[in-house]
């Protein structure tokens, strides 16, 4: 008879395919994993506690680095938490470049995903075709704002920069160009045999533990859950648009990669309309005063990141500085499920579950 | 800009002058700044033993003066130097003194008006929210109605719509309840809110304060759901058993609050570290560090 003992095996901080520092530990036994202990906090930088004695500007940049790589939905939920409290009404253009720029955003975060989620997986060439396209879109950006993954893009009010000229025109090449590229995506992995063997049925949770979990985004739609706040609590502008929101029933990452391919189909047809209906010309910031205080109270808002729900709360006293400040992290709550996920699992299984969820550590750890 | 220009300026005039003549400026800029530094902690020190017994307003009109007053010294400060670079030697201190005491006066009137103005603008403010009643009115009272029903009229500390948050229905519910009623408002079929959006701490000095933004996705309703703590030792029950999502958002109010949740599966300082000494979003958190 064999002697058979569990080990303990420690994933990370610094691995690669955790995606930033973030680090598991692993009680496995033979190749089966009986426990594993999600070791978080390596990126925490107390932006919560840094912002209490910043005027909400000034607060901008930070949230540029929870999400580093989808920052405009990041900017985004601040102002709109602030605006929402003050009341603030948004001109026209800059509703439409908020609404643009968030969008190609996600559809950058959508191929950083697929670029990586298929390295982790073993695939190489899927990485570089991913980061060519992100390129163009970080360019775009780049252009509009002056920044290629903190922007800094977004005040309360409106937007910092007017679109150069010839900008929207970019865009709008760009969306053909980015559909055409997609076709070709498919054709390099979807059907991919090994692919498929490596991400159906794994990971697979219901509707009732996703819900249960506060599971958000594409991690909750893999469940069958139609759910986008995009559509269901609309904010900005986007009830103006014509969109679908992508669902699949099977909860495994096979549904998670489906969805969020999915979703960039939909960012694109988000972006087609908004750079056919954006005014020409028109005031990008609202008539605010310089020095904003948000009334007496508190408010939360949530919107629909990449990554899923993301939120932010703001108690006020009615100064120029936030009184308490609070991000609800997408990736913080989503990474919760992974132990559970993991429980009896291959160790090779590890990387396509964790891949599949899609985090940013800069945000889980705030 | 202004400023860069007046240097450049001084900077000008200066060169001309002999070096002796730059000494003795200097010399005096320093006695100026710190003449000028020391004014600026009295007026604080003042500010704060004022603002302990004072009412809000009165501290915002305080302020304001204080500001205005700054401003003012900062001005005469400026009409002083030039004065004085454009050749008449010596400026007694008590002409100084005297302007500055006359811009005061100017700022502190400015002021008043201001702060009178404000009140008025709230009065109006407050005139048009009241008017308007809410669309999510009926189902603050329908979550009311519920809750009082099946437990009794005592378990709720408060209740309103949030007109700064979207119109959310809040309710803010007795510390003794607060499992209870959390356990309810999700097993009930009439409120069914089997989504925990959110969990966090607030540190209010007063007291502490925990806030769950719940979701319904059977009813499609918000509900926002506070309940208020000792500050000294905070102590709640934890809702990871009902909702799972809870687990690290309490541990995360936990590492940087302190709040104890009874409970809970896995109360770890799950951010900072088990060795990190302190809780950093209380309001009296004073960092430490070894080497300092």
């Amino acid at each position: 008879m064999l002697r058979t003992e569990e080990m303990l095996l420690n994933v990370g901080p610094q691995h690669p395919s955790t995606h930033g520092v973030f680090r598991i530990v692993l009680k496995i036994d033979g190749e089966i994993i009986r426990e594993a202990t999600p070791v978080i906090g390596y990126l925490h930088r107390g932006t919560e506690k840094i912002a209490e004695n910043l005027q909400y500007t000034q607060i901008i940049p930070y949230t540029d680095r929870m999400d580093y790589l989808a920052a405009m939905t990041n900017n985004y939920v601040l102002c709109h938490a602030v605006e929402t409290m003050v009341g603030t009404e948004i001109p026209e253009r800059a509703e439409y470049l908020r609404v643009i720029t968030m969008e190609l955003g996600r559809v950058a975060s959508h191929l950083v995903w697929w670029g990586t989620f298929l390295l982790d997986l073993g695939a190489t060439s899927p990485f570089l075709y991913a980061f060519r396209d992100r390129e163009m879109i970080i360019n775009l950006l780049n252009e509009i704002s002056g920044g290629r993954l903190t922007f800094n893009y977004m005040r309360i009010g409106g937007v910092k920069w007017d679109a150069p000229e010839g900008w929207i025109e970019k865009v709008k090449e760009f969306i053909p160009y980015m559909r055409e590229q997609l076709e070709g995506y498919h054709q390099l992995v979807t059907g991919n045999e090994i692919f498929l063997s490596r991400v159906k049925g794994v990971g697979t949770y219901k509707k009732e533990e996703a819900l249960q979990y506060s599971l958000s985004g594409a991690n909750l739609r893999c469940t069958g859950v139609k759910w986008d706040l995009r559509k269901n609590e609309p904010y900005s502008i986007y009830d103006r648009f014509q969109f679908d929101v992508p669902v699949q029933e099977s909860g495994d990452a096979w549904a998670r990669y489906q969805v969020r391919f999915a979703e960039i189909v939909e960012s694109l047809n988000i972006l087609e309309q908004a750079v056919e209906q954006i005014p020409s010309s028109g005031d990008i910031l609202a008539k605010v005063p310089k020095i904003i205080k948000a009334p007496k109270g508190e408010a939360f808002v949530r919107i629909e990141s990449p990554r899923g729900e993301i939120g932010c709360y703001i108690a006020s006293d009615g100064k120029k500085e936030p009184y308490r400040l609070k991000f609800r992290r997408p990736s913080f709550y989503n990474l919760q499920i992974l132990p559970k996920l993991l429980v009896g699992e291959n160790i090779s299984n590890l990387i396509a579950i964790l891949g599949a969820i899609d985090i940013v550590l800069g945000e889980v750890d705030g | 800009m202004a400023k860069k220009l007046e240097k450049e300026k001084q900077e000008q005039e200066s060169a001309d002058e002999s070096e002796k003549d730059l000494a003795q400026q200097k010399a005096e800029a320093a006695a100026k700044a710190k003449a000028a530094a020391l004014a600026k902690k009295e007026a604080k020190a003042q500010q704060e033993q004022g603002s302990a017994d004072v009412s809000e307003s009165d501290l915002a009109k305080q302020k304001a003066a204080a500001a205005a007053k700054a401003k003012a010294a900062a001005q005469a400060k400026k009409e002083a130097k030039v004065q004085q670079e454009q050749g008449s030697a010596d400026v007694s201190e008590s002409d100084l003194a005297k302007q500055k005491a006359a811009a005061a006066a100017k700022a502190k009137a400015a002021a008043k008006a201001k702060s009178a103005e404000s009140t008025l603008r709230k009065d109006s403010q407050a005139e048009e929210k009241a008017a308007v009643p809410s669309a999510n009115q009926h189902f603050l009272d329908l979550y009311i109605k519920v809750i009082e029903e099946h437990l009794g009229k005592g378990v709720l500390e408060d209740y309103y719509i949030n007109t700064l948050s979207k119109d959310v229905p809040t309710i803010v519910v007795k510390k003794e309840a607060y499992y209870k009623v959390a356990e309810f408002l999700k097993y009930n079929e009439q409120l069914a809110f089997d989504y925990l959006s959110e969990l966090h701490g607030s540190d209010f000095e007063t007291h502490m304060e925990v806030y769950t933004h719940l979701y319904s996705y059977k009813k499609h309703q918000s509900l926002a759901f506070k309940v208020k703590i000792d500050r000294e030792a905070p102590m709640i029950e934890s809702l990871a058993p009902l909702w799972a999502g809870a687990n690290w958002p309490e541990c995360e109010a936990y590492d940087l609050l302190g709040i104890k949740f009874k409970g809970h599966p896995n109360l770890h300082r799950i951010m900072l570290g088990e060795d990190w000494i302190g809780h950093p979003l209380r309001k009296d958190y004073e960092p430490y560090d070894v080497e300092v």
